[in-house]
């Protein structure tokens, strides 16, 4: 055994021991079926079986804290759909814009292989490789499972997922065992056909298309079939669901617990996305989408429940990257014919040892800000805003930043709550001050801003906007850095210098929860 | 009459493509063409225009009313 594989055995024990402490905090039993999980407390992940938690730990859609760390890629091999969706149009593409059902190009499952080899190469934190349209990716079974048996075979510790409607998924889940895909994603917007009816005009089944009550309650059963036949096989799914006001959003309480009790593993509410100019049905309609403060109430509600996905960032289905950083203009299909790929296990694997490392040295200072902050009692809680870039770390200068990642502080530690998108996808020639004006309303709600730098003017601007900019952490790990701010906070009200008061709400436009990139 | 594809409006999906018992669709560049030839209006194997059904934007796959009818309209 080399020195680094001997190297990356020691510190990937370790990781799994610092893991369950982490995860034992977290707290959030999910197992489908036991009932209703006491969150907060002992029984956690930690009650998951291992290869379950292993499953997770490096997939940044499955895991909050992993998603700062690793990174994933959407290949587009699947255009066809057997569903219409009134959020959905696939026809227009806007290289700015983050929404599911966009690509720029659609790939065949071999392009698909050398991108990925291409992405793997350049990117080594790049963990998971997904299908996820931009149609169904099992309305394409062929592309779909011709390209993961290509990253299978040139790639085999890429982990992959797929993210379907779910309607044909009964007629798939043999493959999707056999081809040992790890994670599956079902978009469930409904268990009442009445509202499904409202969301979903038509499906294309049994080589028919049926329409109204009738084509919802088939989607319905067959998403529900499926979700229970994946998890029977051992296959972690999430459910996805887009929240409509006044259409679905009272409902998703009980589509969250239907799918709980059918074994899925996290539920990612997002809101919709709507305008007109994006030429969906409801777009036109002129439904809206809820505010961010909707969302995390639903959020809040489902959580009793069941874990919940907070850091989703509705990405194209040509997504490259980290979440809210899109690489994918690096890698067009032209440019990686004209790369030179040098696919190189041994090599992701030394970076990913590296990575490790950063990741349990962070969980070592979540740790210990936690136990500081252990002896404060406070009934206090406030927001901030950070600006990052990844691995866990204050790293991002305010005027760079696309968006904002919002924790919530109190005297339990520091909780992911969202991300708050900075700036208007597709609305080129905004002055600064117009930018300045919008990041600051995005964060309006919260106390502070951490950033790893800030120029004179914004930082006046924050000031006068009751925010505290915060530069003294930069580079610094967030929850450390979060956490102790909190507690000189929590000292300074005790001591009386400072008043705490409630902030308002922020002003965030219909638009602002998906990132730009 | 076939069933033949309006190019402006179609996005190129291939909803339709797999769907044809006639393998009369293909693609290109991008649009996807019905060969009159071999279209038969799904006659013999689905209730339906498979195309018509699949396709996601309405009044996309039409009938061509300058061929003839592979069948008569029921």
């Amino acid at each position: 055994m080399s020195t680094s594989a001997q190297n990356q055995v020691s510190c990937s024990g370790k990781i799994s021991e610092t893991m369950q402490v982490m995860v034992k905090h977290k707290g959030c039993g999910t197992i489908g079926g036991s009932g209703k999980a006491s969150c907060g407390s002992q029984a956690g992940i930690a009650n998951l079986p291992i290869e379950i938690w292993e499953k997770v730990k490096n997939h940044p859609c499955y895991s909050e804290e992993a998603h700062h760390h690793y990174a994933r890629m959407h290949v587009a091999v699947a255009p066809a759909c057997n569903i219409q969706c009134n959020y959905c149009n696939r026809k227009y593409d806007c290289a700015n814009e983050s929404r599911p059902g966009i690509v720029s190009e659609k790939l065949t499952p071999e392009q698909a292989a050398k991108k990925v080899l291409a992405v793997a190469s350049a990117i080594p934190q790049m963990s998971v490789v997904g299908v996820a349209g931009p149609g169904d990716p099992l309305a394409n079974p062929d592309k779909t499972f011709r390209t993961f048996e290509l990253v299978n075979k040139l790639a085999p510790d890429i982990k992959l997922c797929l993210s379907t409607n779910g309607l044909a998924l009964p007629d798939h889940v043999d493959t999707i065992a056999r081809l040992k895909v790890d994670h599956v994603t079902i978009t469930i917007n409904m268990i009442d056909p009445e509202i499904g009816a409202k969301i979903h005009p038509w499906i294309f089944y049994g080589h028919k298309r049926y329409t109204g009550i009738e084509a919802a309650r088939i989607l319905s059963n067959r998403q529900l079939q499926g979700l229970e036949m994946l998890t029977a096989r051992g296959v972690l799914c999430k459910v996805n669901s887009v929240m409509i006001p006044g259409i679905n959003d009272q409902h998703l309480v009980e589509v969250n617990k239907a799918v709980k009790s059918r074994g899925a593993f996290l539920h990612n509410v997002m809101p919709l996305i709507s305008s007109p100019e994006h030429g969906t049905v409801f777009g036109l309609r002129g439904q809206r989408g809820p505010t961010a403060q909707e969302v995390t109430a639903l959020q809040d509600s489902c959580e009793s429940e069941m874990n919940m996905m907070r850091h989703c960032r509705q990405c194209r289905a040509d997504a490259v990257g980290l979440l809210g950083e899109d690489r994918g203009a690096e890698f067009t299909m032209e440019k990686i014919m004209a790369m030179d790929i040098k696919y190189d296990e041994q090599a992701r694997k030394e970076y990913q040892a590296k990575v490790e490392k950063a990741r349990t040295a962070n969980l070592v200072a979540k740790q210990e800000a936690l136990a500081r902050l252990a002896s404060a009692s406070s009934e206090i809680k406030v927001l901030v805003a950070v600006a990052t870039k990844g691995s866990g770390l204050i790293n991002q200068h305010f005027g760079h930043a696309k968006e904002f990642q919002v924790y919530e502080l109190s005297t339990s530690g520091a909780k992911y709550v969202g991300h708050r998108a900075i700036h208007s996808y597709c609305q080129g020639g905004h002055g600064e001050d117009s930018k300045l004006e919008i990041a600051i309303g995005a964060i309006k709600d919260c106390h502070a801003i951490f950033v790893s730098k800030i120029g004179g003017c914004p930082k006046a601007e924050l000031i006068k906007a009751g925010i505290e900019p915060v530069d003294r952490y930069a580079c610094e790990f967030i929850d450390g850095s979060v956490t102790a701010w909190f507690q000189l906070y929590l000292d300074k009200v005790n001591e009386g210098k400072i008043n705490h008061v409630e902030r308002v709400d922020a002003a965030v436009r219909s638009n602002a929860l998906t990132s730009a990139a | 009459m076939p069933f033949k594809i309006i190019a402006s409006q179609c996005t190129g999906c291939s909803a339709c493509e797999t769907q044809c018992p006639n393998l009369a669709i293909s693609e290109r560049a991008g649009v996807f063409l019905i060969d009159p030839e071999k279209c038969t209006e799904c006659a013999g194997y689905f209730d339906e225009p498979q195309c018509v059904a699949v396709c996601p934007v309405d009044n996309t796959c039409v009938l061509d009313a300058a061929l003839p009818r592979h069948r008569e309209p029921a």
